[in-house]
């Protein structure tokens, strides 16, 4: 974890460490050399797809105005690392900014942070008008004659805003709907249906260090494929959750028993959600020491996403986990796509059947195969049924029901309930003790946020 | 269009050429492979939310899933519709739907005829799995005056928002909520009070909104149906019309490239319920001691015949005269034309009432516009009544050129209208300014529009936008524009459905059958088989009602017209009748006008009759029966032939299908329609050409240097789509929907005044005066007073712009 000075947001403590250099001498590079320069840093996104941010620039449709979307809306549950950079580090984000609009001749630029973060909206805010004051934005960035004007735009509480084609609605003051594919990239057809970059924050956060420190040295902090540092948010049931820069290529025992410091009170591991909640989970007996990359992680079936880690401990009950997952998916679905909208409030209606001990023995069989249909196959990366991937992926935690908690799942019918209801209460309060900010994460955004429905009563 | 590419794909497993580019859905279904759908419409962009559509297509990846409604065809393209996985999410897709569906078919308006009913027998699991409790919503809200929606039954496919935003263009209903909670519904305080309701009922998949007027009236096992064409829309729109017990039940419209895509006003659909009233006309009637008393038809017509007989003899022809004709089929309309000529001996007829365009122009324009041509516009200029309130489906194609083909609008009205969020200009001038205007335009003043004049198509809609300029104004702007573009088509508009069918039968004063004018060889040619045709051009309906009114004319036959309520300035025709020494009337009803008729004969009336019936574009399709007229009631034809024969005249008109033949023989332009060829190879019906011998090329009237008024305030008075005609004044539901007596100021205007909104506000014209409601609207410039026309409780203010208004 990295211990921030308490300036660290202010724009003279970030050109104390030589900020903004890389910025001002990005005028001076063409795209052509920008993009060769990022694809060969072989930096991917941080959002959640990992595409290849430099493959993506070079995709860019010819047609101007060009717009840049940065991606702050960081919804998943389990993901805070974006908060963390965008309320301590806003500068790097802006120079990342002002980097990746001049190679990609973007003119204005939209931060769209997520509803909730006021906070961190306030301070990026602050420091855009630092930069403005600066004339590091604006018209004539750095004493030249290139324009770039940059919005601060707040999300209105809904997950999906942060798939990049609902968030582009969003933004064009439509319902927050994921748009149809093709185009696949908003960098053929975008905001105003002209073509637009979308980039995570970390993702543009990374641009100043690569320019600084050249394509070769970031690519080679990794001795692997996957390039360059990560954030993970490291939650749940360890001693130490946090946000953590790590290097790819360690272990999750690394990660979880040094970096996390262990799973409090000495008790057992029993799974943990890899790469964010649409993330297959995984358990300790198949995969703790598997290197965490990319590769690594989809060959064994699940992926590193938005970098959330939840660990949960041998008490936690995983039909509850589940049917929480799975009731954060229903609840922040769209609803375009019948299979996403119907089936998953269908999932969660069965999961909280048998979790207050009215499952039937045929109930497993039947959320597989619910599963089944919104996710043809069950196959992952899955199959898309549905106009974005929230749908197919939010049947995750059933895989896990099915491969490794069929017991559970059984013991919960047999015994009319669920066996770890008082152990749970008490872990929970236990844990709470603790500021995990996990815990506020993993409330669907809009029940705190603008959402169309009433919050549901908290249980 | 340009000439479609061909590509090659492999459908289950047999090749076929598609035209490139096509939605993979549609080039499937034409080769013959239906893919299941909920959400897909071909005249709508696709949305791909019902996910019914899926398929898998072949990639260097493996088999992808795709939606068949959003994935355009691509050479070499090689899809699976029936695959293990494609049959796994189409069953999945329909449980999906099922689960929170409430499953009340039998009290459900769309059992029988539900595509949710229909594919989950096809495709689906046939049992259900879901035991938990259904999403419950309250049962059906109205929406509007018009409009249910059950959002129990909604399967959310977005048909119906799609539909108003993207066809209609009022998008007054939109989801709300989202996930499992999304509904459809309208805005607070809004109602759906679209013009265009009724097609989200048509076109919704499920019962999720259904009519007013047809809620729980039929199953649609029991209906019959017969294809027709409505007559409540210039256009003809085709229209199915499902009766049951004789019983009109409801219309609904049929998809062609031709007219309306499938789409009616409210107006066209809900247009039936006047049919089966119990004010209907069923019996002959004369009037004896000032009373109206019940004859036999016998008695009726030897009364009527006796009496025309003898102004006849008395006066000639010339004292005898014909109003209407432009609501029923063109077989009516040559058989009132003959009967004119031949039994009355008299070119006194006039289908037009005192409102249109001159009839030559109507009926024989040279490089006359189709409807599909709007499609293919590069400029489109509309100068005529608000298309929305009198032509809908002109307004929805013009909206679609404009919106979606590319199409530069240019509209010009005295206010707004209901093109104007698409209009690249828009021009809005002051009633009886639309000369100045004119020669604005003339001079290039409005460089915009000169530069819209230059595009290579262009397409003029010109019609009366305001009787303060009067009918000539119209004539005027097609001649400007045929001067700025040389090859722009040209689109005349007139009110009341058919009076393009009844012009071309020849009911003006100045026309016969063909479009032939008096003096031609065509009018020699019809004389052969008519006998001899009086030569002096007789009066048009203003002039029949003075005549009535100075004595000139003794007798007037009316059929199906109502001067003292759609004439613009009723007072005429109020005069005329008082003074009428007799009066005929073939009608449906008792209105105004004939209710002090001597002789009121019961007419048959739409869906009671066959016959073929012209449309804007010089369309002519067949209109059928399904039911039979009420009473005693008869068709027009065979009373005038029957009034005729007992004058001692034979008209020899012995059936409608007869008098189709006839007119084929004696006009040119209709030569080679019969009903066999409309019934089977041209169900869109034929345009009829316009022969280069009576085509009208010039267009006489110059362009006049008039000033629009300088008062302070000027009336513009237009139709709406609702208004109190007959027949709507018989249709419940509809009849309502009027504004009544409003009168509409700028709210900039109003402080001077001393108006607010929703008071009651006087107006004083030069021609009358009467109370109306103040509605405070952005949509009328300042100076202008508009007051929708012929409303319920609305006093008639002429056509005299010059207009006065006090507070009380
Ligand atoms: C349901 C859903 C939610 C998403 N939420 C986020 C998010 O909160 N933040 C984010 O950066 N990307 C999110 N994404 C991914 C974006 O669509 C997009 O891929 C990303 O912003 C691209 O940036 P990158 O290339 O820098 O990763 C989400 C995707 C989906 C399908
Ligand atoms: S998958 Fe779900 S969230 Fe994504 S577009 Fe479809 S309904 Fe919306
Ligand atoms: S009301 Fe009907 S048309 Fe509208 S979304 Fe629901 S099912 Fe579709
Ligand atoms: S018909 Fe294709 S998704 Fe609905």
């Amino acid at each position: 974890m990295v211990d921030h000075p308490s300036d660290s947001h202010t724009i003279a403590r970030y050109e104390s460490t030589r900020g903004y250099t890389q910025g001002k001498r990005a005028l001076g590079l063409t795209r052509d050399e920008l993009i060769e320069e990022i694809k060969m840093s072989g930096l991917l996104g941080r959002g959640g797809a990992a595409f290849p941010a430099g493959l993506k620039w070079s995709l860019l449709a010819p047609a101007r105005p060009s717009y840049l979307v940065v991606n702050a809306d960081e919804s998943e549950p389990g993901t805070f690392k974006d908060r963390q950079l965008l309320e301590r580090d806003p500068h790097q984000m802006i120079e990342g900014i002002i980097i990746t609009s001049i190679a990609n001749e973007v003119h204005h630029a939209f931060v769209y942070i997520r509803g909730e973060y006021s906070k961190p909206a306030r301070r990026v805010q602050a420091a855009v008008d630092e930069a403005y004051a600066k004339g590091y934005l604006g018209k004539g960035i750095f004493g030249s004659d290139y324009v770039l004007e940059v919005t601060v735009h707040l999300g209105g509480g809904a997950y999906i805003c942060g798939e990049e084609t609902a968030m582009i609605n969003s933004l064009e003051g439509k319902r927050g709907e994921p748009r149809l594919k093709p185009p696949y990239f908003p960098a053929a057809k975008g905001l105003y249906m002209m073509p637009t970059i979308v980039s995570n924050v970390e993702t543009v956060s990374n641009l100043p260090h690569i320019l600084a420190m050249g394509a070769g040295e970031f690519s080679g902090l990794t001795g692997n494929a996957d390039t360059g540092t990560f954030m993970t948010s490291l939650s749940g049931h360890v001693n130490r959750p946090g946000n953590y820069e790590l290097a790819h290529g360690i272990t999750w025992r690394e990660l979880i028993y040094d970096v996390g410091g262990g799973i409090p009170d000495g008790k057992g591991l029993k799974a943990w959600i890899p790469g964010g909640a649409s993330a297959p989970w995984f358990v300790p007996e198949e995969h703790l020491d598997l290197e965490i990359t990319k590769d690594a992680t989809a060959a064994a079936g699940s992926m590193l996403g938005s970098g959330a880690v939840i660990v949960m401990d041998e008490d936690t009950c995983m039909v509850k986990a589940a049917e929480r997952v799975i009731r954060f998916f229903a609840h922040e679905s769209c609803g375009q796509c019948t299979p996403c909208r119907e089936g998953t409030t269908w999932l969660e209606m069965i999961l909280r059947r048998i979790e207050e001990g009215q499952g039937r023995a045929v109930d497993l069989d039947l959320l597989v195969d619910v599963s089944d249909g919104i996710s043809i196959g069950l196959v992952w990366p899955p199959k898309m049924t549905t106009i974005c991937p929230l749908g197919p992926s939010a049947v995750s935690p059933i895989i896990a029901l099915r491969d490794y908690f069929r017991d559970e799942v059984d013991s919960h019918v047999s015994n009319g309930g669920c066996p770890y209801k008082t152990q749970t209460r008490e872990t929970s309060e236990k844990t709470s003790e603790v500021d995990r900010p996990s815990d506020k994460d993993l409330m669907p955004s809009s029940e705190r946020g603008s959402g169309g429905r009433p919050p549901e009563v908290a249980e | 269009m340009s000439e479609a590419k061909l590509v090659t794909v492999t459908i289950n497993g047999v090749e076929s050429q598609v035209p490139a580019g096509e939605l993979l859905i549609k080039a499937a279904q034409d080769e013959g492979t239906y893919i299941p759908r909920f959400c897909w419409h071909q005249r709508m962009s696709p949305v791909g939310m019902c996910r019914m559509c899926l398929v898998e297509i072949e990639t260097p990846r493996g088999p992808m899933m795709v939606t068949a409604c959003t994935s355009p065809v691509s050479d070499g393209m090689v899809v699976d519709t029936e695959s293990e996985e494609v049959k796994k999410a189409q069953e999945a897709i329909l449980e999906f739907l099922l689960a929170n569906h409430p499953l009340d078919c039998p009290v459900c308006d769309k059992g029988g005829e539900c595509p949710l009913q229909d594919q989950a027998l096809a495709y689906g699991p046939g049992e259900s799995r879901f035991v938990e409790i259904k999403r419950s919503f309250e049962k059906p809200i109205p929406i509007s005056e018009l409009v249910l929606l059950d959002r129990e039954r909604c399967i959310l496919c977005a048909l119906c928002t799609r539909f108003s935003e993207e066809i209609s263009g009022d998008p007054l209903i939109e989801f709300q909520h989202r996930g499992n909670t999304t509904e459809v519904n309208t805005f607070p305080d809004l109602p759906f009070s679209s013009y265009f309701s009724g097609n989200t009922v048509q076109i919704c998949p499920v019962g999720a909104l259904t009519a007013k007027p047809y809620r729980f009236r039929a199953r649609p096992w029991d209906l019959q149906k017969v294809e027709s064409s409505s007559l409540q829309d210039t256009a003809h729109p085709r229209i199915e019309i499902h009766a049951s017990q004789n019983e009109i039940l409801r219309y609904t419209g049929v998809d062609n490239d031709a007219t309306n895509h499938g789409w009616l006003s409210d107006k066209a659909r809900f247009g039936y319920e006047y049919l089966r009233s119990d004010q209907r006309l069923t019996s002959p009637l004369v009037r004896r001691g000032g009373e109206l008393v019940e004859v036999s038809w016998t008695e009726a017509i030897d009364t009527a015949a006796n009496r025309l007989d003898l102004i006849k003899s008395e006066d000639g022809g010339e004292a005898l005269a014909v109003i209407g004709g432009a609501q029923g089929t063109n077989e009516d309309a040559y058989a009132i034309s003959k009967f004119a000529r031949v039994a009355l001996g008299s070119n006194n007829v006039d289908a037009r009432l005192d409102d249109a365009l001159a009839s030559h122009f109507l009926s024989a324009s040279v490089d006359r516009a189709t409807i599909a041509d709007i499609d293919d516009a590069d400029t489109i200029v509309v100068w005529a009544p608000d298309l929305k309130e009198e032509h809908p489906t002109l307004y929805l194609r013009v909206r679609r050129a404009a919106q979606e083909l590319g199409a530069t609008l240019v509209v010009i009205h005295p206010r707004a209208t209901g093109l104007d969020d698409r209009a690249s200009h828009k021009l809005t001038y002051r009633p009886g300014g639309g000369y100045e205007l004119l020669d604005e335009l003339a001079n290039g003043d409005h460089p915009e529009v000169s530069q819209a004049f230059a595009a290579e198509k262009v397409v003029a809609l010109v019609g009366i936008a305001s009787h303060a300029d009067g009918p000539q104004l119209a004539e005027s702007v097609a001649a400007l524009v045929r001067r700025k573009a040389v090859h722009a088509k040209l689109m005349p508009l007139n009110s009341r459905a058919n009076t393009y069918g009844a012009l071309d039968m020849g009911l003006a004063p100045d026309l016969l059958p063909g479009r032939v004018g008096l003096d031609t060889i065509g009018c020699a040619n019809l004389a052969a088989s008519w006998g001899d045709i009086p030569a002096v051009i007789g009066r048009d309906t203003r002039q029949i009602l003075q005549g009535l009114d100075s004595g000139e004319v003794r007798g007037l036959v009316l059929v199906g017209a109502d001067p003292i309520n759609d004439l613009p300035e009723p007072s005429i025709a109020v005069d005329a009748l008082d003074a009428a020494e007799y009066v005929i009337a073939i009608d449906l009803f008792l209105n105004d006008s004939n209710r002090n008729a001597d002789v009121i004969l019961p007419a048959s009336g739409f869906s009671e009759k066959e016959g073929t019936v012209t449309n804007v574009e010089g369309r002519v399709q067949k209109v059928n029966q399904i039911r039979p007229a009420p009473g005693q009631a008869r068709t027009d034809w065979a009373i005038l032939d029957d009034i005729a024969t007992r004058m001692g005249v034979s008209l020899g008109l012995a059936s409608a299908e007869g008098i189709t033949k006839e007119i084929a023989t004696v006009s040119p332009a209709y030569e080679d329609l019969t009903w066999d060829s409309l019934e089977w190879d041209h169900r869109d019906g034929i345009v009829v050409p316009i022969h280069g011998a009576q085509a009208i090329n010039h267009i006489p009237v110059a362009l006049q240097g008039s000033k629009a008024p300088t008062a302070k305030l000027t009336l513009h008075v237009a139709r709406v789509m609702y208004d109190n005609g007959v027949r709507l004044q018989h249709s419940p539901s509809l009849h309502k929907l009027g504004p009544g007596a409003v009168a509409h100021l700028n709210p900039g205007d109003a402080p001077s005044i001393g108006a607010r909104d929703g008071h009651t506000i006087k107006v004083v014209t030069t021609r009358g005066e009467g109370e109306f409601t103040c509605v405070l609207d952005e949509g009328t410039p300042t100076g202008v007073v508009y007051v929708p026309f012929n409303q319920q409780g609305a006093s008639s203010l002429g056509s005299d712009p010059v207009v006065r208004v006090t507070t009380s």
